[in-house]
């Protein structure tokens, strides 16, 4: 790059321009080698612009335009510019339909100095091309139970806020599907939305990972990595299971929070970050917060949003809506033609209460449909182990190993469940189910109708147990 | 050790599914046995390269760009692939053989090599 070029961009500060702009976005020089790129290019590519600076763009960017740099070189020569769409390689392996952008820029004598790539990411443009879906997500979440028309009426408040939001729900409950959904409902959504288990990664990696490091930080790192905090800038931070967060980090990322920057791994330069943070878990904060285990701090910095998403045997009617929908869904993948379920099949899957939530019954109605030869979901065509009462796997092997009393573990149940279980062990769901009715009816002096409200179901739904296990 | 870097001009090509040529070498520990052999391909395709490194007899493959299935398939395969290598592909051969080369590597060369290549 000749000096005048440098001159130019040392004006003004180049970068903090191109990482408002939130597309990925690069400047090359007359050979075409990179002079800049935005945080956005960075996430797509996988590199980082201080390693790419200097290298001739098409090895970073991996597009399928302009062969060995044929079309840039000519669009740097005739200074025209062009707008078309291609795709990209990133660096998750993924083959990404992109609109490129490229326009030349030219010096103060109107010499070429080099092009400007503008890299627009269309993927979801085309999967609403070939799915005819919507770019709304609120509307990929399914169910018309209160409940749940209770928190779709409180999504879209949430979507527009940009307060921290803590998402509760067992597992299976979709608590990712909503993290996603509210960001995409936001003005956020056109940034991007990255998603972290706390709990996949050793505590010296997730540090690394969610704040970044500098080169020489520690043995290995031999380069600069922005981690995943930068990477958002401007988008959306979802970091699931943020109970298993080690207490070191969860300090660390208080004070993100309060003071939106922190310090990278081995760095001495503080970094700024706009980021809305969305959190999920399975487990009971306030009974990690007792045990110590949870800074109190960050469970009031974070809990500043609730959504408690209910867990599938709270969602009066929704289990049916899910089996038509999935049944629908797996006869398209898997190219069957089944067209409904069998009475009893039915009688069995709206019993069952699905300790796995909508996840389990999901793969379910798959393992149905793979099984099934008919047109119909016969009794036979149903996982066995739906037959039978289960116990929370995780509470039994801990009970086996003599790690947790029975009882204890009861009370160790996710606060998710508003409902007290005595002895699963011992019993099925009926007799548990019996007892919520019971507990209900006690709460609300035998007012049903505030009876069926506290347990999430219609009135009818309540009549018909009450009937059924001679509650009259 | 059987190598195949997918190249264009001098260096790594960028991408897998566009590459038309490849070089083949042959090494034994440190060291690389003969010239490395050239292949043009009639025309850009994954699959018919993903064929060419099943015939070849390939242990590792150097490449940049790949997308996720091409990678699986051949790492199905018991194939070592090296992706994200941006830089001239002598060189990228030189840090194989000498036990350096990982994936996500810029090359030194790739600064200059690249423009030259």
């Amino acid at each position: 790059m000749k000096s005048t070029d440098t001159d130019v961009f040392d004006k003004i500060k180049i970068t903090e321009i191109l990482n408002g702009i939130p597309h990925g976005t690069v400047i090359l020089d007359r050979d075409l080698c990179i002079v800049e790129m935005n945080s956005s290019l960075e996430l797509l590519s996988g590199f980082t612009t201080s390693e790419a600076r200097g290298v001739r763009a098409d090895f970073i960017l991996r597009c399928n335009i302009g062969k060995s740099g044929k079309l840039f070189r000519k669009l740097l020569e005739t200074g025209e510019s062009l707008s078309v769409e291609g795709n990209i390689i990133t660096h998750d392996h993924k083959n990404k339909p992109i609109h490129f952008t490229v326009s030349s820029f030219k010096d103060e004598n109107g010499h070429p100095v080099g092009l400007f790539i503008f890299l627009e990411d269309i993927s979801i443009l085309h999967s609403f091309d070939q799915k005819g879906s919507s770019r709304d997500g609120l509307k990929d979440i399914l169910g018309h139970s209160p409940k749940m028309l209770e928190m779709l009426e409180l999504m879209p408040v949430l979507a527009h806020t940009d307060a921290s939001v803590l998402i509760t729900g067992e597992t299976g409950t979709g608590k990712d599907l909503v993290a996603e959904a509210l960001h995409n409902a936001s003005k956020r959504s056109r940034h991007s939305f990255i998603k972290i288990n706390c709990g996949a990664l050793p505590e010296s990696l997730l540090e690394s990972e969610l704040f970044g490091h500098v080169r020489g930080a520690f043995t290995g790192a031999v380069k600069d990595k922005p981690g995943l905090f930068r990477l958002a800038q401007n988008g959306t931070i979802f970091l699931t299971e943020i109970g298993d967060l080690p207490l070191s980090l969860q300090v660390k990322l208080l004070s993100v929070l309060d003071d939106r920057e922190f310090f990278p791994v081995g760095g001495v330069k503080k970094i700024k970050v706009n980021v809305r943070i969305i959190a999920a878990t399975h487990r009971s904060l306030r009974e990690l917060v007792k045990r110590g285990e949870f800074r109190e701090d960050l469970f009031y910095r974070l809990n500043v949003l609730r959504l408690h998403l209910p867990a599938l045997r709270e969602r009066d009617g929704d289990i049916r809506l899910f089996l038509d929908h999935f049944l629908r869904k797996f006869n398209t993948s898997l190219n069957k033609s089944i067209k409904e379920y069998s009475e009893k099949a039915i009688e069995i899957l709206t019993g069952y209460h699905y300790p796995g939530n909508v996840r389990e019954l999901r793969n379910i109605v798959e393992y149905a449909v793979h099984i099934c030869q008919g047109k119909s979901v016969k009794k036979e065509s149903l996982p066995e182990y739906i037959f039978f009462p289960q116990v929370d796997l995780e509470v039994k092997e801990k009970q086996e190993n003599g790690q947790v009393p029975i009882d204890k573990s009861i009370q160790n149940q996710p606060e998710a469940d508003q409902v007290t279980y005595s002895n699963p062990t011992e019993r099925g769901w009926s007799d548990i189910e019996k007892e919520m009715i019971i507990n209900a009816l006690k709460k609300t002096g035998g007012n049903r109708s505030k009876s069926a409200l506290e347990l999430g179901w219609g009135r009818t739904t309540l009549w018909r147990k009450l009937k059924h296990y001679n509650l009259n | 050790m059987r190598i195949l870097i997918t190249i264009q001009n001098k260096s790594v090509a960028p991408r897998f599914d566009l590459t038309t040529e490849v070089v083949i070498a042959l090494c034994e520990g440190q060291t690389i046995i003969g010239k490395p052999r050239t292949i043009l391909m009639t025309r850009p395709s994954s699959e018919e390269l993903c064929a060419l490194i099943i015939k070849e007899n390939i242990n590792t493959v150097v490449c940049n760009g790949i997308e996720e299935s091409h990678l699986q398939y051949l790492t199905w395969k018991r194939m070592k692939v090296i992706h994200s290598v941006v830089g001239p592909y002598r060189e990228a051969l030189k840090a194989l053989t000498g036990g350096f080369l990982r994936s996500g590597t810029i090359l030194e060369g790739a600064k200059q090599g690249v423009k030259n290549g």
